[in-house]
């Protein structure tokens, strides 16, 4: 890994660019997020802010941004609803103490047990979140609002092809917020749905009250938003190992987005994670280092104290259209082709992934609920023994353990063996555990009463001394 | 003489062409070498990392695209290397030519994308455009 001088100052002037690109990037993704979430868009734009510069200083992964994200603010809906603001700004602070945990105790590792279909499931679900928390702003509202929705998709989606360098949303924004000031159109505002405060965020403790029933209705929040925050950064900061073909600490990382969440807390913002979206611009962009996030962070807020007022009259459907374009760019194209060609059971739980999800609109319970479904299919797998017989030659095929013996008895109980002789081959099997052996002894002693003479062969050194070791235990009683 | 030969690979039977039209100069000296280079789009990173079980796994993902290749050098016995790049296709090509100072490069002509090339253009035209050496592009 980098040294530290190196993370920060070895691409200075690509830092910086990219950084500015991130933060004109997360302002409309910023305000969006907050949105959903029900919260004015300061607490979205304070927290990109604050979690950016403090990541930028303590996180694991250099070249990463981390920010407010949708998959963070769809699981707040509810906490906002019922408890208000205020609830959220301690839910944000007790996440972050979760995270610091998990990254204490080293969970980044618990992360390689999470399967690529659970992983798939998740962004695909997160991508039909944000699309549906879009609708409500522009289904059935009026004639231009539809007109600036499609604008704004058609601006974001060819003008890449010819203009690489200034981002194709801001385009969008500035032309259209142009047109609708100008026009005078009957057009919803971001204004019109909060406020934006041309300060820098100050230090606050939330209003709550500090007893055990604060903590009832915060804890579940913050453990959801602990896990889902730390599994979108963990697999952001994968895509950036990729991309950069460098290597990361994900352990930091886990703690830096604690650390990130618990100070955000206290100074009005909502806890938030890595980015994908950001953390692929900024590489692209020529980002590598811990600068490229700091300078994000500062010319976000920069921008917002100096454009406040026109940041408001940025008109909501050109907002939309911005994160339809987030949601197309979240959704994993490929999962089509995976569902066609992955294993079976492999495709069912990506599936059951993206219905839970959307059906609770909870990702902590789409993820649990997939590892857990992937963990039984699994158990079932691995569970499994098959015998085929080509001739007096018995092949097991699988695991030998505890759980898969049934099956391997089984099969000898109920065969009709003709010969007085037969080889048992174990050459595409292994067992593990006394159960296993104990299952061989058995089928043996079994065979030998109906005076079937067994050899058994293709055992592993391992097993081949575990079965000697026992086998002389059964046949001398 | 052509001591470093650049071979841009991707996959795709152009690039096997190529492939065997490298070996033809490569063989013509004892001190070439052939570099084969993939890059790995930063297009497709979210989704490669996403479907690959681990970093190891994602790497045999991407060698196995260029095993093709390798046969092809493996069996007409030239000295080569591999080299995986990170970024977008053509311009990462260009900049490692350039800052390796190769001496041939050997791209064929058309690559995976077709309705890409018919809006941004050809890689093997940009790549032959901005190299500062020679390159020869196989049909």
């Amino acid at each position: 890994m980098q040294s530290l001088k190196q993370q920060w100052f070895g691409n200075v002037r690509g830092d910086i660019l990219s950084g500015i690109v991130v933060a004109l990037a997360l302002i409309p993704e910023a305000i969006a997020f907050s949105i959903i979430a029900g919260v004015d868009p300061m607490v979205g734009l304070y927290a990109s802010f604050c979690i950016a510069v403090i990541i930028a200083f303590v996180g694991g992964r250099p070249g990463m941004i981390s920010g407010a994200t949708g998959a963070m603010a769809l699981l707040m809906v509810p906490l906002v609803k019922n408890h208000g603001v205020e609830y959220l700004l301690a839910a944000t602070i007790l996440t972050g103490v979760i995270q610091i945990l998990f990254g204490v105790f080293k969970v980044a590792k618990v992360m390689k047990f999470i399967p690529n279909a659970v992983m798939i499931g998740f962004v695909n679900a997160l991508a039909i979140l944000i699309f549906m928390a879009q609708v409500p702003h522009f289904i059935g509202i009026s004639t231009m609002t539809y007109v600036f929705v499609g604008i704004t998709l058609v601006i974001v989606y060819t003008l890449p092809r010819f203009v690489k360098v200034i981002p194709a949303p801001l385009v969008a924004i500035v032309i259209l917020t142009a047109v609708a000031i100008f026009s005078g159109f009957e057009l919803r505002t971001i204004g019109d749905l909060g406020n934006i405060t041309k300060s820098l965020p100050s230090f606050l403790i939330p209003n709550v009250p500090f007893n055990l029933e604060t903590f009832q209705i915060i804890f579940p929040y913050s453990l959801a938003l602990a896990i889902v925050g730390l599994l979108e950064s963990l697999l952001t900061a994968q895509i950036v190992d990729d991309m950069t073909g460098t290597e990361s600490n994900k352990n930091k990382e886990a703690r830096g987005q604690g650390i990130a969440n618990f100070i955000t807390g206290f100074f009005g913002g909502m806890a938030g994670c890595a980015m994908i979206g950001q953390s692929v611009i900024n590489v692209k962009s020529g980002g590598r280092g811990r600068l490229s996030a700091l300078v994000a962070g500062v010319f976000l807020i920069f921008l917002i104290i100096v454009l406040g007022d026109l940041v408001v009259q940025i008109p909501m459907s050109v907002l939309v259209g911005i994160m339809i374009m987030v949601s197309i760019g979240t959704f994993d194209w490929s999962s089509f082709k995976y569902l066609a060609k992955a294993p079976r059971t492999d495709a069912i739980v990506m599936l059951a992934t993206v219905v839970i999800v959307v059906w609770t609109h909870d990702l902590s319970k789409g993820v649990i609920a997939g590892v857990l479904l992937s963990a039984i299919f699994f158990v079932v797998k691995i569970s499994t023994v098959k015998v085929s017989k080509p001739g007096s030659h018995y092949i097991v095929k699988g695991q030998l353990f505890f759980a898969s013996t049934d099956g391997f008895v089984n099969y000898f109980k109920s065969a009709d063996i003709k010969e007085r002789e037969i080889i048992i081959d174990f050459s595409n099997s292994r067992i593990w555990d006394d159960s296993g052996v104990a299952a061989l002894v058995k089928v043996k002693d079994m065979l030998r009463e109906r005076d079937i003479k067994t050899e058994v062969i293709g055992l592993d050194p391992l097993s081949q001394k575990i079965v000697q070791q026992l086998d002389g235990i059964s046949s001398s009683h | 003489m052509y001591k470093h030969i650049l071979l841009a690979a991707d996959g795709s039977t152009n690039a096997v062409r190529a492939a065997k039209e490298a070996v033809k100069i490569a063989g013509l000296s004892n001190e070439s070498i052939i570099d084969v280079v993939y890059v790995a789009d930063f297009e497709k990173a979210k989704s490669d990392v996403l479907h690959a079980t681990s970093a190891e796994a994602l790497m045999i993902e991407r060698r196995k695209k260029i095993q093709n290749i390798e046969q092809e050098l493996i069996n007409s016995n030239v000295s080569y290397k591999v080299t995986i790049l990170h970024g977008t296709p053509g311009p990462e090509i260009i900049k490692y030519a350039n800052e390796k100072q190769v001496d041939l490069v050997v791209i064929g002509s058309r690559g995976l994308n077709g309705l890409q090339e018919m809006v941004i253009g050809s890689v093997s035209h940009k790549v032959m455009k901005r190299v500062h050496c020679p390159a020869l592009i196989v049909k």
